[in-house]
């Protein structure tokens, strides 16, 4: 056996394990970090198909940015798990209806015979030596796609605006610094010298 | 890809001699980095640092060590022991995996990949779980808050480092750490500071403000807190934090060497009267005085200023350095196609 087939096979049971373990463990903040060991195992299996660039991406954009703030939401809340089984049966015909669609979905890839197997989608050639993924897909963004990439931009641009003046709100009566006006004060605008007669000895 | 099954052991053990190479360097090295802190502030401060045990005081790192590792590691009531011990850990093992891609000349390099500097910036993306880990596994509300401060101050500082970073791609037109280094080559004046000098002040102050260090200590802020998300740790535990902190300075280091400092290069290359001599060549000596040098800053600094304010720290973060390294780009890009700076040159 090869050894990029140790590889796959090693990262693919990690993956399927810790994405069954992120829907079974109890504790929230281990299913998070369950996704985490999920997301850094698929990015192993990218690494085989050289598609280097978007493996690290998705370590850098998931695992270290998106996977952080949902950690912090995670434990700031207080989650209590006695509660959280209550809604248990009320919610119980909606989580059947969408595991038996995600199950048909499932064996419908799985039977289709010829479709979706090995034969219709053959591992790529191995790429030339001077050849840079990243090149590749930075040249298509900044070309084919180009208006997409942007609407993309844009699309993110009023998604944090909108969260942030939905968010923000204006108290009054909120006491600000400002740092410039701290570094440039003076002297005697702070400080005042006085001059006084020295006190005669008190009592004994 | 080799082929047998014994030409691809003999590929692994190559690779496992290749890492310990550079691991084993790299531990005695920050060992001997908290010995040169505390003599360099010590002379800073007119003091004498260790001098007891061993002549000069050198043996002084080791007997740390050895101090630290027979101590008790205490697990603190209700601690998630798992994660507890895990946590230390995951901060340790990306401070040491990111030095897989770092050239220490034109050739010796561990993995010569292309997206190099992207998956820098991804193993110290991933550090920050060691932090988060370690505060929440305590099971202690201080330790919890000093998580939250050390890492969001990492999370924010990442930003404006990423845009510096944006600066030098640009101007070198590669993730490859390697070609990044010959793009800079010509001495001294042809080395990126020059060209992105903002850049580099900013990369600089976010690398001190990513490894949590003096003036942006807050997380361990010694004169006013114990410590941040670390003050239930002892004994080894403790220990692999702190190895982890200095092994990221030291990566700083060599990455601010690296990318504006032009790496292994020599900064004589190309006048007359050194010529061709081992002063103007480029060697893995220049490489690893520049690091020093780097290493040697950040310890000054740390002498030398007093400790920034939480609020400020945020402030200088998200409202001067991501301006300024934004504008910069701009001005990087312009420079680029002007062909006022020219790559290899």
């Amino acid at each position: 056996m090869p050894i990029t087939e140790i590889v796959f096979y090693a990262f693919s049971l990690v993956l399927i394990a810790a994405a069954v373990a992120v829907i079974t463990v109890r504790n929230p903040i281990y299913s998070a970090l369950f996704l985490v060991l999920a997301f850094f195992s698929s990015a192993a299996i990218w690494l085989l198909l050289e598609a280097e660039f978007l493996a690290i991406v998705l370590i850098l954009v998931y695992v270290g940015a998106v996977m952080v703030l949902f950690l912090f939401v995670v434990m700031m809340l207080d989650i209590n798990l006695a509660p959280m089984k209550e809604g248990f049966i009320r919610y119980l015909p909606v989580g059947i209806v969408v595991a038996v669609i995600m199950a048909a979905e499932l064996l419908v890839v799985i039977w289709s015979k010829g479709r979706f197997d090995q034969h219709a989608f053959p591992l790529p050639p191995p790429h030339p030596a001077g050849y840079s993924n990243t090149k590749a897909v930075g040249e298509l963004l900044f070309t084919n796609y180009l208006l997409a990439f942007e609407a993309a931009g844009v699309i993110l641009l009023v998604a944090i605006i909108a969260a942030i003046t939905l968010t923000h709100r204006k108290r009054a009566g909120v006491k600000r610094q400002n740092p410039s006006m701290q570094v440039r004060v003076q002297k005697d605008e702070r400080m005042r010298l006085v001059k006084m007669e020295s006190e005669p000895r008190q009592g004994n | 890809m080799p082929e047998t099954w014994w030409d691809q052991m003999l590929y692994m053990i190559t690779l496992l001699l290749k890492i310990a190479a550079v691991v084993v360097p790299l531990i005695l090295a920050v060992a001997y980095y908290t010995y040169m802190e505390r003599k360099v502030i010590g002379f800073m401060q007119v003091r004498r640092g260790p001098t007891r045990i061993g002549p000069l005081g050198l043996l002084q790192p080791f007997a740390d060590t050895f101090k630290l590792l027979l101590k008790e590691i205490v697990l603190p009531a209700n601690a998630d022991k798992f994660l507890f011990l895990l946590a230390p850990v995951l901060a340790l093992a990306p401070a040491f995996a990111a030095w897989v891609v770092i050239p220490f000349n034109d050739t010796m390099v561990i993995a010569d990949i292309d997206a190099g500097l992207l998956y820098i910036l991804a193993m110290s993306s991933v550090g920050v779980y060691g932090l988060i880990i370690a505060g929440w596994a305590s099971n202690s509300k201080y330790a919890f808050l000093g998580a939250l401060r050390s890492s969001a101050q990492m999370v924010s500082y990442e930003i404006a480092m990423g845009f510096a970073l944006i600066g030098v791609l640009i101007l070198s037109g590669t993730l490859n750490l390697r070609e990044i280094v010959l793009a800079q080559q010509g001495g001294l004046l042809d080395w990126f500071w020059l060209p992105l000098l903002p850049l580099f002040v900013v990369f600089v102050i976010s690398g001190l403000a990513e490894t949590n260090r003096a003036p942006f200590d807050v997380a361990e802020g010694e004169s006013e807190i114990v410590a941040g998300f670390h003050v239930e740790y002892s004994g080894a535990a403790f220990a692999v934090f702190f190895l982890a902190e200095y092994a990221n300075m030291i990566l700083i280091s060599a990455l601010t060497a690296i990318l504006f400092a032009g790496g292994w290069l020599s900064p004589f290359e190309g006048l007359w009267f050194i010529g061709d001599t081992f002063l103007g060549q480029g060697s893995i000596f220049w490489f690893l005085a520049k690091t020093l040098f780097f290493m040697y800053l950040f310890l000054w600094w740390r002498a030398t200023f007093p400790r920034y304010r939480y609020d400020q720290i945020m402030r200088l973060g998200w409202k001067v350095f991501v301006p300024i390294t934004m504008v910069w780009v701009m001005v990087a890009a312009v420079f680029s196609v002007l062909g006022i700076v020219v790559r290899g040159s």
